[in-house]
This record gives structure tokens, C-alpha cells and sequence, in this order.
């Protein structure tokens, strides 16, 4: 009876070498805080969705590089990339045409409250969060795609070769 | 003007690198040398004399702002611009892959030779 | 200051980009191309743009591991036995006729530090008060400028679907009744025979 193998074990063939795999475990905690801190505080200080987004995605990608990519498929699954990607592409056409109703397309409708607040500037922190999500989960997706076909064109060439 | 003449060379030699090289890798880092070219001259284009950046932090009159602030618009047009880069990478990068699983290799004149 | 420090900064450029050109190694020309990449971002970091400065930095490293992971793996070596002469030579003659045209050009455009901004000094004065956001780049993506942003999600959007629709190894037709896996980048198949490998 085969039990499940531990993903993020130290000593487990995929993946990198124990000393990637250990800093790799304490780093990346802050490197999801510090995306989110640029998304989340994109109205303030310098970044926003696009930067906090491929901070993200980045994240991500360093998982798989130092874990094997089940480790990485077992955080986010492809269909759950799918599924976040075409979500937040929608909302962010759906909530523009919100701002219909109270005047014009794209217009700022909520409250602009105080300035240097977390929660001012209306509807900008939502496009922000909405704009990280949508990148992080396509950039992910695309890396994953591109380097599982990277992987599967060497072994065709590989086999081409031994049939030679 | 010297800066935005050395801006347009490295322009220059991106498109070079497009047109002249064989290997289909070679083309694709030609062209995000153009794109890297670019921005920089738009950024450049907006820069002010003793320049901060336009963000506003709490002790800061507007005067400041609106005196010694650099030009915001190319850095909006910018932002986009970087990111549009990489999703035309990751589509040039897909097509190349299966250019390589058809023909085995990366390399344009074999691939016009070849090619029926 | 400013101006000599991004001078040393484009000839480095330059050098970096004759490097990435030329050499026969595709992984040196991208590590090459990845030096570039960086220095553009210093060159956005003396130019006052933070913003522009963190996205570049980030995006490069993405277009670095993408480069590397998925083509390098497979051909690391660029064997061009022969110039394309017609090629070279008529790009030589005409970037060269567009070098001096370009100079021609250059010498109209607003000297080095004094932008012509009639738009932008608007969005300076008015846009805290007018969105609410400290950040005046955020304000005018978002707000001042937001159909550019949706225009360029769109973009993205599809560039990553024509990706995957490139990439995809399966067609979507139900051969049979029982055919009812999901196709998408990986199937279940391929995940158990990684798994299969592992265990071993």
C-alpha cells in the first residue's frame, strides 16, 4: 500500500538541493507580504496591481523551482488560475459599468474619504486587488504551461534519438 | 540630446539583432531590447530638473509638488507597457516551442528550408 | 549629475547589448539581456519613477526564468555558419540612414529636464483633490486614464489565451462516452506518472 508522498519534504528527489529548500521555506512568507503590501498599499506608495501582481506570480514560480511542481499545483491548481483569472478580468469590465448608474463609465463612485487613509481614493484599491489577482494568476499559468512543454518537447527529442 | 541619441542606438541595435540574426532566440532577446529602449525614452522624455517623484507623502505642501514633480503621464503610459512586453513574450516564446517540436531546431533558415 | 550618471549608464547598455547580440551562447546572451534589463531599471531609479522601477525589475526577472526555463533546456548553442549578407548589409545601410536622420530629428524635441507639460501639470494640482489618491501615477492608471488600464487587461488577457490555445496537446472533442477528463494544460495522466517517477 503506497502512502502519499510528503510534497515538501527536504529530502525528496524533485526540486533543488536542502539549502534552497530551507531558505526557500522561511523567505517565502515575505515575498507573498511584501506582493500583497505593494497591491493593497498601491494608492499610497509607490507599485500597485501590476507590480504587486508579479511579485506574486514570482512567488509562485520560486515554489516551483525549489519544491517540484506538485508542490506548487497543490497552492494554486490550474483550474483555480483559470477560475481567478476570468473572474477578476470580468469584474474589472462589470464594475466600470457599475459606475454608470451614478454618471459616467469609470467613474470613482464611492467616497473619497481622508486622504493617506488605507481606505480612501474610492474604488482604486478594488481595481488594484482585482488588477494583482488577475496577474498573478496568469503569469503563473503561462510559466507552468511553458516549462511542462519545455518538458515534454526533450523527451520527444530524447526518444527520437533512441529510435536512431 | 546626446541621451536621447543613445536611447535611439540601443533602439537600433535591438531591430538589428531582429532582422539580421538566424536563431529564432536571438529574435525574440533582439526585440525585448527594443522594448526595454523604448521605455526608457519615454521616461526620459518626462524627466524635470531636480525632479522628485509625483507621490505625495504627509508634510508635503502641493507647491513642492507641482514645482519639482517629474511628469506622471509617461510613467502611466509606461507601467502598461512594460507588462503588455511580457504577455507578447510568453505568446512569441509558446509559438517558438512548437516551431521546435516540428522542426527540430531554432534556426530560421533551416525552417524556410524545410518548410514544404 | 543626473545626466552623467545616466550617460555611464547607456554606454554600459550599449556594451551589454553588443554582448547580447553577438555571442554564439544562447544562455549568455540572455543573462546578457537580463544585465540590460537591470540597468534600465537604475536608469528609471534616477529618473524619479519608483513605480516603473519595481515593475521592471520584477518583469525582467520573469522574462529571464521564462527564457530559460522553457528554450534553453532544450538548444543551448546558436551555430549560424553563414551570414544571410543580404540581410546584414541592408540593415547596416538603412539603420545608418536612420541614426542621421534621427540626430536631425532629436535636436527639436524639449531639451534634457524641461518637459513641456500642459497635461500633466493639471493632473499634479488637482489630482489629490480630485480622486482621493496620494499616489498620482495610481490616480491617473485608474482613474484619470482608466479605459488605457482595461484596454491593456485586455491585451494580457488574450496574449496568455492564445498562449494556452498554442499550447494545448489535446483537442477538445469527446472521442468517446466515456471520455469525460478535463482538458487543460496538465491531465490527470500525466500528474500520476510524475508521481509514479517519484516513488521510486
Amino acid at each position: 500500500m503506497a502512502t502519499k508522498p510528503n510534497l515538501a519534504a527536504s529530502d525528496s528527489p524533485k526540486g533543488m538541493t536542502l539549502i534552497v529548500k530551507t531558505v526557500v521555506r522561511f523567505a517565502i512568507g515575505i515575498v507573498f507580504m511584501f506582493g500583497w503590501y505593494i497591491i493593497i498599499y498601491g494608492h499610497l506608495t509607490p507599485g500597485g496591481g501590476f507590480a504587486g501582481g508579479t511579485i506574486l506570480a514570482c512567488g509562485y514560480v520560486l515554489l516551483t523551482l525549489a519544491f517540484g511542481k506538485e508542490l506548487a499545483l497543490t497552492k494554486m491548481s490550474d483550474m483555480a488560475a483559470s477560475i481567478v483569472d476570468n473572474t477578476c478580468a470580468l469584474l474589472f469590465v462589470l464594475v466600470p459599468i457599475l459606475g454608470i448608474a451614478f454618471g459616467y463609465f469609470f467613474l470613482n463612485f464611492p467616497p473619497h474619504g481622508k486622504p493617506f487613509n488605507l481606505v480612501s481614493a474610492g474604488v482604486i484599491p478594488l481595481y488594484n486587488i482585482l488588477i494583482g489577482l488577475k496577474v498573478t494568476s496568469s503569469l503563473f499559468a503561462i510559466f507552468l504551461a511553458l516549462s511542462i512543454f519545455g518538458r515534454f518537447i526533450s523527451k520527444l527529442v530524447e526518444e527520437a534519438e533512441e529510435e536512431e | 540630446m546626446i541621451l536621447y541619441f543613445l536611447t535611439l542606438v540601443l533602439f537600433v541595435m535591438g531591430v538589428y539583432c531582429l532582422i539580421a540574426k538566424k536563431n529564432i532566440i536571438k529574435k525574440i532577446i533582439g526585440l525585448t531590447i527594443t522594448d526595454y529602449a523604448i521605455n526608457l525614452f519615454i521616461i526620459i522624455i518626462g524627466y524635470r530638473a531636480k525632479g522628485i517623484a509625483p507621490i505625495m507623502f504627509k508634510n508635503m505642501t502641493m507647491k513642492e509638488l507641482t514645482e519639482y514633480g517629474v511628469d506622471p503621464l509617461p510613467q502611466a503610459l509606461v507601467l502598461t507597457s512594460i507588462v503588455i512586453g511580457l504577455g507578447v513574450l510568453s505568446l512569441m516564446t509558446a509559438i517558438c516551442l512548437r516551431l521546435y517540436e516540428k522542426y527540430k531546431t531554432f534556426d530560421m533558415s533551416e525552417i524556410n528550408r524545410l518548410k514544404g | 549629475m543626473v545626466e552623467t550618471f545616466l550617460f555611464v549608464l547607456l554606454i554600459f547598455m550599449i556594451v551589454g547589448s553588443i554582448i547580447a547580440i553577438e555571442t554564439k551562447n544562447l544562455l549568455s546572451s540572455v543573462i546578457s539581456c537580463g544585465i540590460v534589463g537591470a540597468a534600465v531599471s537604475i536608469a528609471f531609479l534616477m529618473l524619479a519613477a519608483p513605480d516603473i522601477a519595481i515593475t521592471q525589475v520584477v518583469v525582467e526577472i520573469l522574462i529571464l526564468v521564462i527564457l530559460i526555463r522553457a528554450t534553453i533546456m532544450i538548444d543551448n548553442t546558436a551555430i549560424e555558419a553563414h551570414w544571410d549578407t543580404f540581410a546584414v548589409v541592408s540593415s547596416l545601410i538603412f539603420f545608418g540612414l536612420f541614426l542621421v536622420f534621427a540626430f536631425l530629428a532629436v535636436q527639436d524635441l524639449p531639451p534634457f529636464g524641461h518637459p513641456s507639460m500642459r497635461v500633466s501639470q493639471q493632473y499634479l494640482e488637482t489630482g489629490l483633490q480630485k480622486t482621493g489618491a496620494a499616489n498620482i501615477v495610481a490616480s491617473i492608471v485608474l482613474d484619470f486614464r482608466g479605459y488605457d488600464t482595461l484596454g491593456e487587461a485586455t491585451v494580457i488577457f488574450v496574449s496568455i489565451l492564445g498562449s494556452f490555445v498554442i499550447l494545448r496537446r489535446r483537442g477538445r472533442k469527446r472521442r468517446t462516452e466515456g471520455d469525460t477528463e478535463k482538458v487543460g494544460i496538465l491531465s490527470e495522466a500525466e500528474i500520476r506518472e510524475d508521481y509514479e517517477e517519484f516513488r521510486e
